[in-house]
């Protein structure tokens, strides 16, 4: 459905300085499947996603849709087009919603630029607002008149109601209640089954991308360092990085949390400025060998779908 | 009788008044801290919990806000509706506070080490050498690389993880007996939450310094506190050892904030259960139980009264609000139901 082929996005700032905020990102996203996509901030998951889908230019490389390949600077006529296959639904539900449009232009702006009469975009909408858990008489509302939760619901139906194919969900639960993102994450998991849709979630809560995708991929500093099924790259991470991430997610347990010992990983995430060869994450990490600062790993398959760029491992 | 403890907040009532109405923020609050315990206080959004320890450091503003009854005791102290002066006499001294957000939180203009300083300098008297020298040494504490440097340095030439150190430092200068820590590691990523969680239980451990952690998120809770309150619509409904809060949960929205969290641990693929609905409008807070609209197990009393605090025999400490728990009331799937007797609190 998607491939990105060593895609990159830099970005130039100034004075001969250049941030690898993508370099050279591979990965595929099979039809109806939930990829999620982990990292800490930084790290440019939301880059990818922005660059994926012609929000940003990118440098180089090839992104695919359906065997075609996307245009590498989308021009408005490119965005109209694409928007009725690939849609995104944003992070924070406060700032993503024009306060000045109703909620029935908000959803409905979609169908609008489509031509589509009034009368049946309010049919369409009111549907789709009961189909997130929303009242039709929400309609004439503004944002400003919802929760956070709601908020959210509304960005959703914003992204459905066009019948997107790929839909790219940038951090869409972090700024949610606990139970409210157990809502909005069993919403998003009955509109893929029903609808057929394929998800790019990017995330940086652990458990629930392990959760709600099929295949995980983790990013560091502008690189993939692991990728894989969900539960085989939780339980079982091979790349250093992926497992001291995994290792700092809390539990809501206790006992485990007592027994387990702490394994914080030192140092902070620097920024991918002017970067040279090697890993780039030679410096934190425990078991660097002198290989690692001078020779950059490929991604290597080491088991049935799961690839690891490290040193450490020979592919299978 | 036991020994006086640390912090005793009882029957806390906070008000604010705004344009719709007044909200009736935080409802009638118990709750004590020990010397050297890690207390936390969790709920989500506007469940009151911020609101709470604010008003215990005297920074509601007022008006909106309103602390309409209630006392909280600092060692035996009343430190509820002091004047200002008096406040300052104990906020960073006794009690020290850390905030969501280290970048709005310190000053952009003071060095951070002007700012470290200040409060050893207005609360001890300190000389700018010596405090200076503090300073330093507080950096190198909360294992800040290159502390001299560090010093002399402002608050955006820092990361939000580095800050956040910063401002435990800073809260440090005093080495007051309790540290209020407001949702500290929610700005931050998952692997900076460990640091400063692992930096927090080593203050606590070394120095016994008692901490009420402030948090929305049970697996913090599970990793750092030793007791918990659960916080909804204003009121505790369920408080308890850390054990007894996540093993044998005994009021609903415990139960189904666990549910409505994917669980790495148990049952790995089971489907998230939302809790239904949102919270109640704290305008007009409801006459009965604040979550019996969400409750999948409310009764006809849930609606009409609010429950009492029953607590457990066998466990003292534990205690929830909630109906289920009275003699004779249904048993509930999931739910921790001893005998629990009604206490006279209110």
């Amino acid at each position: 459905m998607i491939k990105t082929v060593n895609l990159k996005k830099h970005f130039h700032i100034g004075r001969n300085q250049t941030l690898h905020a993508l370099d050279g990102i591979s990965l595929t996203i099979a039809e109806n499947e939930i990829l999620g996509l982990v990292g800490e901030s930084g790290s440019g998951k939301s880059t990818f996603g922005k660059t994926l889908i012609g929000l940003h230019e990118r440098t180089a490389g090839d992104a695919f849709f359906e065997g075609l390949p996307l245009p590498q600077k989308y021009t408005a006529k490119d965005h109209l087009r694409y928007s009725t296959d690939i849609q995104m639904i944003f992070q924070d539900p406060y700032a993503s919603l024009n306060p000045r449009m109703t909620v029935l232009d908000i959803i409905g702006e979609g169908l609008a630029l489509k031509g589509i009469p009034r009368s049946d975009i309010q049919e369409e909408v009111a549907f789709w607002l009961r189909r997130v858990g929303l009242h039709p008489d929400h309609m004439s509302r503004f944002p400003h008149e919802f929760s956070g939760g709601q908020r959210q619901r509304i960005g959703i139906a914003r992204a459905m109601i066009i019948k997107p194919k790929f839909v790219v969900c940038d951090e869409p639960i972090s700024a949610l209640d606990v139970s409210v993102q157990a809502q909005v994450v069993n919403l998003l998991e009955d509109l893929k089954d029903s609808l057929g849709l394929t998800l790019l979630f990017i995330a940086h809560d652990l458990s629930m991308v392990r959760y709600i995708s099929d295949r995980m991929a983790v990013m560091y500093l502008g690189t993939l360092v692991e990728s894989g099924p969900s539960d085989a790259v939780f339980f079982e991470p091979k790349h250093p990085y992926t497992r001291l991430l995994i290792q700092s997610n809390p539990e809501a347990d206790p006992i485990l949390e007592r027994t387990r010992p702490s394994a914080a990983l030192t140092g902070e995430i620097t920024s991918p400025i002017n970067m040279g060869p090697g890993c780039r994450f030679v410096d934190r990490c425990p078991e660097a060998m002198p290989q690692c600062k001078s020779e950059t790993p490929h991604p290597r398959l080491i088991g049935s779908d799961h690839e690891v760029a490290c040193h450490l491992y020979h592919e299978a | 009788m036991s020994p006086p403890k640390l912090l005793e907040v009882n029957n806390l009532h906070v008000e604010f008044e705004t344009y719709g109405g007044v909200v009736k923020a935080v409802r009638g609050v118990d709750f004590s801290v020990a010397a050297g315990e890690v207390l936390a206080i969790v709920g989500e959004s506007g469940c009151g919990k911020s609101v709470t320890v604010q008003s215990l450091m005297g920074i509601i503003p007022m008006p909106p806000g309103k602390i309409t009854g209630g006392s909280a005791k600092l060692k035996g102290e009343e430190i509820l509706g002091l004047d200002a002066h008096a406040a300052n006499q104990f906020r960073g001294k006794e009690i020290g506070m850390i905030f969501q957000d280290p970048m709005t939180s310190l000053n952009p203009t003071m060095t951070i080490g002007a700012q470290i300083a200040e409060t050893l300098k207005v609360h001890r008297g300190a000389s700018t050498k010596r405090a200076n020298q503090i300073a330093r040494e507080l950096l190198i504490r909360t294992r800040i690389p290159e502390a001299q440097k560090r010093l002399n340095q402002y608050p955006f030439e820092f990361s939000g993880g580095m800050l956040q150190r910063a401002m435990i430092a800073q809260s440090l200068a005093c080495s007051p007996s309790l540290l209020i820590a407001d949702e500290p590691t929610t700005a931050l990523d998952v692997t900076i939450q460990a640091q400063i969680l692992d930096l927090l239980k080593e203050l606590q451990a070394r120095d016994g310094m008692a901490i009420i952690l402030i948090t929305h998120d049970l697996a913090v809770v599970a990793r750092t506190a030793q007791n918990v309150c659960v916080m909804y619509a204003g009121q505790i409904v369920e408080q308890g050892a850390v054990d007894d809060i996540f093993y044998k949960s005994a009021h609903p929205y415990t139960l189904g904030l666990k549910l409505a969290m994917p669980s790495n641990v148990s049952d790995q693929n089971k489907k998230l259960e939302p809790i239904p609905g949102s919270p109640p409008d704290l305008f007009s807070p409801p006459k009965g139980c604040g979550y019996a609209a969400r409750c999948p197990h409310a009764m006809r009393i849930c609606h009409q009264e609010n429950p009492p605090l029953y607590v457990d025999a066998s466990a003292p400490h534990h205690a929830a609000r909630c109906w289920l728990q009275a003699p004779g009331a249904p048993k509930t799937q999931g739910l921790y139901q001893p005998n629990l007797i009604a206490s006279d609190r209110q």
